[in-house]
């Protein structure tokens, strides 16, 4: 049994990191995301990274603490918006930017996990999006053409580990973090609560340990809300 | 005199059944949330992997982990189950959500639906919207019925990038709802809001529809 846990974030990424690397972060906004890794991936200094994930933080939190330090070259996302340095690089182009709509982008992540180098869906069929890509009917149906995505490192954000890596996520913090664990050639996982072994109910593991290769606990769990919204009490 | 955001929400939740399972976009879509039927079961369901959304929370229920597709805390109910990105949008795309209501900066005759890219701005990106025309059975759109210039956008073609071709079946504007019967049927208009004419709704309307 290969020793999984790791002390802390740098340990954890220690020998994983090159500069033009491909990445992959789990995460919806700001919930679910790994604070602890993004911090140490900024420490590293390493540059060129090219990040697949959902969105990309807001200027202090977040991804975008590795836009605001220049470590990232190119963003793979659905929805980027609630950034001013992300819209500052990417109008001075010193960011490159590709637009993949939400669903295509977990089931790329989730088929490059999986071993599925592509797939038909219909998609953005007859928007900028689908341009350039290889259309096909099924059904009598236009389907587009997507890749399988795979990358260097994936980081994700769980709830709790055990010593195996396997993962238990919380609520909608889930979100892409089980595809994103799938689609590294190497995955490190954060989490909440590190617990023994025998602990987690195997029926329950959302993300088995094979695909986590290194675990750390995480020291940072701020989970900054974006939009903190009360209903009236009665 | 045109309907206010709330009488459009009002107008678009008449559409939901008992059983559907329901996404609603950000913005006035949301606002659906507060007309639906209590005598009937609606699901509604939030694409970043949560189906079975409750009532916004008190600040002690306030949960960072718990969130809506507009990021906005949200709150269990006892049917809700959470699910991967991965998942959630395989109920959107395999065709297991039964109507979504979105919002729009232009829709077509045709149903094509402009609703990502603004103009003038910094494009951010189409988030679900894209998935959500292509795989939802059925799409409802709440929009203002003129832009900010005052032109129509219930047009004859999009002039902004598309989200999807084809894939709307029924406009609340504030002035007008329009439904067609099926994807190959022209858009009808079926209500105009009190004290507006049909003919002052045709004069704000770009878009060739049924006006019987």
């Amino acid at each position: 049994m290969a020793k999984k846990l790791f002390s802390d974030a740098a340990a954890a990424l220690d020998g994983l990191l090159h500069d033009g690397m491909t990445l992959a972060a789990g995460g919806f906004g700001l919930c679910g995301i790994p604070e602890t890794l993004i911090d140490a991936l900024c420490a590293s200094g390493v540059k060129g990274i090219t990040a697949i994930s959902n969105n990309a933080g807001i200027d202090d939190f977040g991804l975008g603490l590795l836009l605001r330090t220049r470590q990232i070259a190119k963003m793979i996302s659905s929805y980027v918006g609630e950034n001013k340095e992300f819209e500052r690089q990417y109008l001075a182009g010193e960011l490159e930017v590709e637009f993949c709509p939400q669903g295509t982008l977990a089931e790329r992540m989730r088929a490059g996990g999986a071993g599925i180098p592509g797939f038909y869906t219909r998609t953005a069929f007859g928007t900028r999006l689908a341009e350039g890509k290889e259309v096909r009917e099924f059904n009598g149906e236009p389907h587009v053409l997507e890749t399988g995505l795979v990358v260097d490192l994936s980081i994700v954000k769980a709830w709790k580990a055990d010593p195996y890596g396997n993962l238990v996520y919380r609520k909608s913090a889930r979100n892409f973090n089980p595809m994103v664990a799938t689609c590294g050639r190497v995955t490190v996982a954060e989490v909440e609560h590190i617990i023994g072994s025998g602990e987690l109910d195997p029926d329950h593991i959302h993300t088995p340990g094979i695909f986590v290769q290194r675990v750390i606990l995480a020291t940072r769990n701020e989970k900054r809300i974006e939009q903190r919204t009360l209903r009236r009490e009665a | 005199m045109p309907w206010a955001r709330e009488q459009m929400a009002r107008r678009a939740a008449v559409e939901l059944q008992d059983g559907f399972y329901v996404n609603l976009g950000i913005g006035i879509p949301t606002l659906v949330s507060n007309f639906i039927d209590p005598a009937i079961d609606v699901t509604l369901q939030s694409e970043n992997g949560m189906l079975g959304l409750g009532p916004f929370p008190t600040e002690a229920e306030v949960d960072a982990d718990i969130i809506n597709a507009g990021k906005q805390t949200i709150t269990e109910l006892d049917s809700t189950s959470y699910v991967s990105s991965a998942d959630s949008f395989g109920m959107i795309r395999g065709g297991h959500i039964d109507l979504s209501i979105l919002g729009a900066m232009e829709v077509s005759e045709d149903g094509d639906l402009a609703n990502w890219s603004v103009p003038g701005k910094m494009v951010k990106g189409p988030g679900g919207a894209m998935d959500l025309v292509a795989g939802v059975a059925r799409i409802i759109i709440l929009m203002d019925h003129v832009d900010k210039n005052g032109m129509p956008k219930f047009r004859t073609r999009c002039t902004l990038p598309l989200t999807g071709t084809n894939v709307v079946d029924m406009i609340v504007t504030n002035l007008a709802v329009f439904k067609r019967r099926d994807r190959k049927s022209k858009f009808e208009l079926i209500e105009v809001a009190p004290g507006l004419s049909r003919g002052e709704v045709r004069d704000l309307t770009e878009a060739d529809y049924i006006d019987m």
